[in-house]
């Protein structure tokens, strides 16, 4: 049964021109910037280990971008990325995996969801940084035999937060989408 | 075929991406063998402006801070001085010790004490994994550091280098959840090993039957082939008796999460685990009084016990050979030689001992005592009254 709103989803053209309005280098820009600032960012405000720029920028890409490969692609770009400034002892491909998980599935929600919707957008942000956080220690214990803790009330807090960061970062970015050439 | 990937054409592709991932991670973890190539190039791109955020971090951040403890000093300072100047000495005197240029001189007082060859190093970035605890230091191999070097601050242990590029290396954190550490604890010398990775950090592997106390340092063992033996680790918070194991919670005398300047040990000296208490927790102790004129001194007082005359007759032995007890790298006396001068205070009579062979003149270094013990001359035990007075070593700058 299709109704109105749901009509009008499907109808809607997929967002074929978008590399056209966001421009590549401005995307690789700020993936750089992203995965640099996970690197510095603590040194420079303490206690801001939770934020997961990155991540946050895999689901926005994918919820716009709204193509499964495109986004998984870029996904697993930003995952090997941060695989390569990780601890020497955890192999690369770990955050690749994950990333490239949370990019299909960020993809194939867009297609069926309203993602320009704010509390649409949080509560997938909160969802994909749980899965993410979840799945990455899973991997970990599973793949790699290392016994990490896994605190599902911090995991709860730190996806709150920021799916609450992720709220003007969408909003910003959709700014600069907008506002680039057409 | 065609047609079912066609259709299937994102899920093949996830799973053709994911599958390669898996491959390259399990070529890795069963080769063990670390893509050190991209992990070179990635380091090499992102910490040159380490330098740079480092210096705006320092300067911004630490101007900051700096203005607002001053302003709220200024304010503590109004409301004191009407109390009474003393106590804004005292505040003068702890904030200057928590400045950033004390903890630097600590850290330099510290390298020139210790018989380990460090290298000192700061801090620059962190790791992209939340949950693994691991930081970046500004001192790679062109500084000499290698993999598997020990890092530890004056206070205690931070962590091991896991991997070294030319100009920076990465540091696990003790911290961290794959980190175990060996131990050994002050007292009982029981072993141990230390895991911080449930958050709080814990001393596995002690039986019931040990005997440990709340309060009591713990060391470093060098059974983990990283630390030298003889570096601080923390002391006791709480014990409580478990299912076969004691549970043992520790609190880490350094700060891993928090540090700014560590050490590298480039060249790590295993030191004995002092067993006097450690010099912070000395009380201060003023000399005795001195005697009162025609106050008869008498004769020095008779040990009381037989410890007292193995004491005595030990600290005889060393003081003639020139053997410091405690100290690393001090000549190792003859026990079998008798003292020249016989203990005076020596109740039976004893012959002539032969004469003692002369100290062996060293030419090494001088004796260096271990880390945590107290840098004071050893004290023989005396009745009460009669007390030998003991210099106090005039304190450290």
């Amino acid at each position: 049964m299709i109704n109105e709103t749901s009509d009008a989803i499907l109808k809607r053209p997929l967002r074929d021109g978008w590399f056209s309005r966001f421009e590549v280098l401005a995307l690789a820009a700020i993936t750089v910037i992203a995965i640099i600032g996970k690197f510095y960012l603590p040194r420079l405000i303490p206690h801001t280990e939770w934020l997961e720029l990155p991540l946050l920028l895999t689901i926005y890409f994918g919820l716009t971008r709204r193509s499964p490969v495109t986004s998984l692609l870029f996904g697993a770009f930003v995952g090997l990325s941060e695989d390569s400034l990780s601890p020497a002892n955890i192999p690369i491909g770990m955050y690749g995996i994950t990333k490239t998980l949370v990019g299909y599935f960020a993809a194939s929600v867009s297609v069926r969801f309203n993602v320009e919707s704010p509390a649409i957008r949080l509560v997938l942000c909160f969802f994909f940084y749980f899965f993410h956080a979840f799945f990455y220690w899973v991997m970990r214990r599973a793949l790699l035999g290392q016994i990490v803790p896994f605190d599902p009330q911090e995991t709860f807090v730190h996806g709150a937060l920021n799916a609450v960061i992720a709220l003007p970062l969408f909003a910003i970015l959709d700014k600069m989408k907008l506002s680039g050439p057409s | 075929m065609e047609a079912l990937l066609s259709r299937y054409r994102n899920l093949t592709v996830l799973l053709v991406v994911v599958v390669a991932q898996l491959l390259y991670l399990a070529y890795q973890v069963k080769t063990n063998r670390d893509e050190r190539l991209i992990r070179v190039w990635a380091v090499t791109a992102v910490t040159p402006m380490a330098g740079i955020v480092e210096a705006v971090r320092h300067n911004t951040i630490g101007f900051l801070e700096d203005y607002f403890i001053l302003l709220d000093v200024r304010e503590q300072n109004r409301r004191l001085k009407a109390d009474n100047d003393h106590l804004r000495m005292e505040n003068t005197y702890y904030r200057n010790q928590l400045s950033t240029a004390e903890h630097a001189r600590a850290l330099t007082l510290f390298q020139a004490q210790s018989p380990s060859k460090t290298v000192a190093a700061r801090v620059i970035g962190n790791s992209t994994v939340v949950t693994a605890k691991a930081v970046f230091i500004d001192r790679g191999s062109t500084s000499g550091v290698a993999k598997g070097m020990a890092v530890v601050t004056p206070e205690g242990i931070v962590g091991k280098v896991v991997a070294v590029y030319p100009l920076v290396s990465q540091v696990l954190l003790v911290t961290d959840p794959t980190f175990k550490v060996g131990v050994e604890s002050q007292r009982g010398h029981i072993h141990g090993v230390l895991n911080c990775g449930t958050g709080k950090c814990v001393i596995e592997e002690i039986q019931n039957e040990d005997k440990v106390e709340v309060g009591e340092r713990f060391f470093t063992s060098g059974e983990d082939r990283i630390f030298p033996k003889g570096f601080p680790v923390g002391a006791v918070l709480s014990v409580a008796p478990g299912q076969g194991m004691k549970d043992v919670k520790l609190n880490l005398s350094g700060a891993p999460g928090g540090v700014q300047e560590v050490l590298v040990v480039l060249r790590g000296v295993h030191q004995p685990i002092p067993n006097a208490p450690a010099e912070d927790t000395i009380t201060a102790m003023l000399p005795a009084p001195p005697r009162e004129a025609g106050e008869d001194a008498g004769p020095p007082a008779k040990p009381q016990t037989q410890a007292d005359k193995v004491i005595q007759k030990y600290a005889g032995i060393g003081k003639e050979q020139g053997h410091v007890y405690g100290a690393v790298g001090s000549p190792v006396p003859n026990f079998n030689l008798k003292p020249t001068a016989a203990p005076e205070a020596s109740n039976t009579p004893t012959p002539a001992p032969p004469k003692a062979a002369p100290a062996p003149q060293t030419t090494g270094p001088e004796p260096v005592l271990p880390l945590g013990a107290p840098r004071r001359k050893l004290v023989l035990p005396a009745p009460l009254g009669t007390q030998t007075q003991t210099p106090r070593p005039p304190a450290t700058p």
